[in-house]
């Protein structure tokens, strides 16, 4: 049996969907531009630029979203699969700051650092898929989005969860992974990455959020929906209140992207969280953030919809005690959600920064989370009584083969990142210091990925040709 | 050829596979290879190497316990040939061995007997809940070189600190050397105690007992 908790009644999800539905009428969803045209088409009423979605409307757009889909590495092999209850991560993205191991200082996140972050989490078998983790201030912020995904596919066959910063910047992304890996039909046929985009709160597809959603849906590329409701500053302050709110975002995206390419992938995601009332803050950490997450993805499966949430982040400003506690019981509680993906491991900040060490930490949360649900297997014929008939009470199970065969599926073996040595003569070393050595160890053990110089090329050229339009070709790095 | 036997027999060690290097050790002698380079060339290689594997935690217990094994049923083989020829594997010490008075447990010091004595040290286990004067008398009967008392119970423990009394009062230290081991001790303990050593485990308890064996300290914590 699969472990697996829940928060919402289906009376509950049921109330949850049914004022997501009131509040897609009145107020209504404000649509930017690019949608207008085809949301009128479709028999959307339209005023100053509020779009009231009638509930048929929006069904018939949920009955087109496809039930599950994989994500699949460079050498085509499925590596993530959206759906059902299977629970993949990845590290947290976008950022702009990196803990500075050296000084505990926050600092700029440069093209190093990103690197660093992708090989990683290559090394690391807990993260299913990669994510373009921070913007390299380094690069030129014009094409920061581009030239994010350029540096993650240069050092990784993993899946990316990415996103773009601009209409421009989603063609050249997507001209980068189609020119990965062999054309755009072959990309539309096996998607490497999956777009995450999102609306603004409350009820706001923005300009820009509109265009991207139609741009993924036509080109049959992922869509993963961030709606991110902040309880009590941008969303009502009940937890209920903001997962109806994150409903009606997500049905809303959901409508402007299945009638711009019906049947295209898109996840039920978010980013959901309370608002601090002392700081003003979206503090990740906190577990009513946590239940939003689980509550939302809740939603989405009652939907039948491929999820993904937003935990394993902390508001610690280091790698410490309150790092290693939020991140873990927020890996725990999406895990036995299951949620299909869940970003945000590595971060520290409330999002703003990113820590390689907390990454090699909350690998080994990731994996405890993973280990608990597999749950309690039965292997073998009978449980105890086998292996009794061979040991008596002589308490030597330590010899059974049984043991050496059995030993690594049924225990999760962590890495020295984890200590549970017994006392040397040696001062014990702490977890953040271990954490250093683990990560030298996998990026010195981390090896380039199979990527043809006939693709190094194209990346280049395409990168370049968008660094020339926009400019800024003199400003990257390696110029 | 005898090199890629010799090589064969590694494996089987690090396999932790009996039956393999039972077969292997057989056709050593078929095939007139001297039993002691058989030990020493071959599968002794293979119980260093999966000590070392254990050490950096690319191996486990399980599957250095099965090394061992497969060490055991090589040289049972051997050892009768080895002595119609005259020529011993060399005996690296003797070690008695046992859990403090009223301490049960014994995993640990049965792991330390199997890596020890599929090292090549010779072992007296006197088992579990063994008294100070049990100790004594086996050192003086076989003339041991190190005495090793294991503690699981922070409870227990006082026994090991009986044991270096006993030997102290029979003269029998400083030419033997009380090493001890268990969950709950730490090498402060084995100072205050005065022990000559104390391992965290297994793999470390062997390191220890050569260089107690050697007067070289390194590895473990051979007190001075």
């Amino acid at each position: 049996m699969r472990p697996k908790i829940q928060l919402l009644s289906p009376e509950l999800t049921d109330r949850i969907l049914g004022e997501a539905f009131q509040l897609l009428m009145n107020p209504g969803v404000r649509v930017g531009s690019a949608v207008v045209e085809l949301l009128r088409s479709a028999g959307v009423e339209i005023n100053d630029g509020v779009a009231r979605l009638p509930e048929p409307l929006v069904r018939k757009c949920l009955a087109s979203v496809p039930r599950d889909f994989y994500l699949y590495n460079r050498q085509g092999g499925k590596a993530v699969h959206y759906g059902g209850d299977d629970v993949h991560f990845d590290p947290g993205s976008c950022c702009v700051q990196m803990l500075d191991p050296d000084t505990m200082e926050a600092r700029s996140s440069e093209t190093r650092d990103l690197v660093r972050l992708v090989q990683v989490t290559e090394m690391l078998p807990q993260f299913a898929a990669q994510s373009t983790a921070v913007v390299c201030t380094d690069a030129p912020s014009a094409i920061g989005d581009l030239y994010r995904l350029l540096v993650v596919l240069e050092h990784s066959d993993k899946p990316v969860v990415t996103g773009s910063f601009s209409a421009a910047g989603l063609e050249g992304m997507i001209d980068l992974l189609a020119a990965d890996c062999g054309g755009r039909d072959k990309l539309r046929e096996q998607p490497r990455a999956v777009f995450d985009v999102c609306p603004s709160p409350p009820l706001n597809w923005s300009e820009f959020g509109s265009h991207n959603l139609l741009d993924l849906a036509r080109a049959g590329v992922p869509a993963e929906l961030v709606s991110m409701p902040l309880a009590g500053g941008t969303a009502p302050v009940t937890l209920a209140g903001s997962v109806t709110q994150h409903a009606a975002e997500s049905l809303a995206g959901i409508t402007l992207h299945q009638l711009a390419g019906p049947g295209s992938p898109i996840v039920w995601g978010g980013a959901p969280a309370i608002f601090d009332m002392r700081s003003g803050g979206a503090p990740m950490g906190a577990i009513e953030t946590v239940m939003l997450n689980m509550a939302c993805c809740e939603v989405g499966k009652h939907l039948g919809l491929p999820t993904h949430g937003y935990l394993v982040a902390t508001d610690s400003k280091f790698v410490d005690a309150q790092a290693g506690a939020e991140s873990a019981r927020s890996a725990m509680l999406g895990a036995l959600t299951g949620i299909n993906m869940i970003s945000g491991a590595g971060m520290i900040e409330s999002l703003a920064c990113h820590s390689v060490e907390k990454l090699v930490m909350d690998a080994e949360s990731i994996a405890s989370a993973q280990r608990l649900v597999r749950g309690i297997e039965v292997r073998g014929e009978t449980l105890a009584t086998g292996m009794f008939a061979q040991t008596g009470l002589s308490g030597n199970f330590l010899k059974l083969k049984e043991t050496r065969a059995l030993f690594r599926q049924e225990q999760h073996l962590p890495s020295s990142v984890i200590d549970r040595s017994a006392r040397g003569s040696e001062p014990p070393i702490d977890a953040f210091t271990r954490a250093r050595t683990r990560v030298d160890e996998l990026v010195s053990n981390w090896q380039k990925p199979s990527l043809t110089e006939d693709v190094r090329r194209k990346f280049r050229a395409i990168v370049d040709r968008a660094a020339d339009r926009a400019g800024v070709a003199a400003e990257l790095p390696g110029k | 050829m005898p090199d890629q036997l010799f090589g064969a027999m590694r494996q089987s060690i690090i396999d932790g596979a009996p039956d393999t290097a039972t077969e292997l050790a057989q056709q050593a002698l078929a095939n007139g290879i001297d039993p002691l380079d058989a030990v020493n060339q071959g599968f002794a290689a293979g119980i260093t190497f999966a000590g070392e594997q254990f050490g950096c935690g690319e191996m486990f217990l399980p599957d250095l316990l099965a090394s061992a094994e497969a060490m055991k049923a090589a040289i049972s083989v051997l050892e009768p040939e080895m002595l119609k020829q005259g020529s011993k594997r060399e005996n690296l010490g003797k070690v008695v061995l046992g859990t403090a008075k009223g301490d049960i447990h014994d995993i640990g010091k049965n792991l330390v007997a199997t890596i020890l004595s599929a090292s090549g040290f010779q072992i007296f286990d006197l088992g579990t809940s063994v008294a100070p004067e049990q100790f004594v008398a086996k050192v003086k009967e076989v003339d041991a070189d190190i005495v090793g008392v294991s503690a699981l119970l922070t409870t227990t423990m006082a026994g090991q600190k009986a044991v270096i009394e006993a030997l102290d009062r029979n003269g029998l230290r400083p030419r033997v050397k009380a090493i001890i081991g268990g969950a709950a001790v730490t090498s402060k303990w084995a100072a205050e105690i005065g022990a000559d050593g104390y391992s965290r485990n297994a793999i470390d308890a062997l390191e220890l007992a050569k260089n107690l064996m050697s007067k070289v300290t390194n590895k473990g914590t051979a007190l001075a």
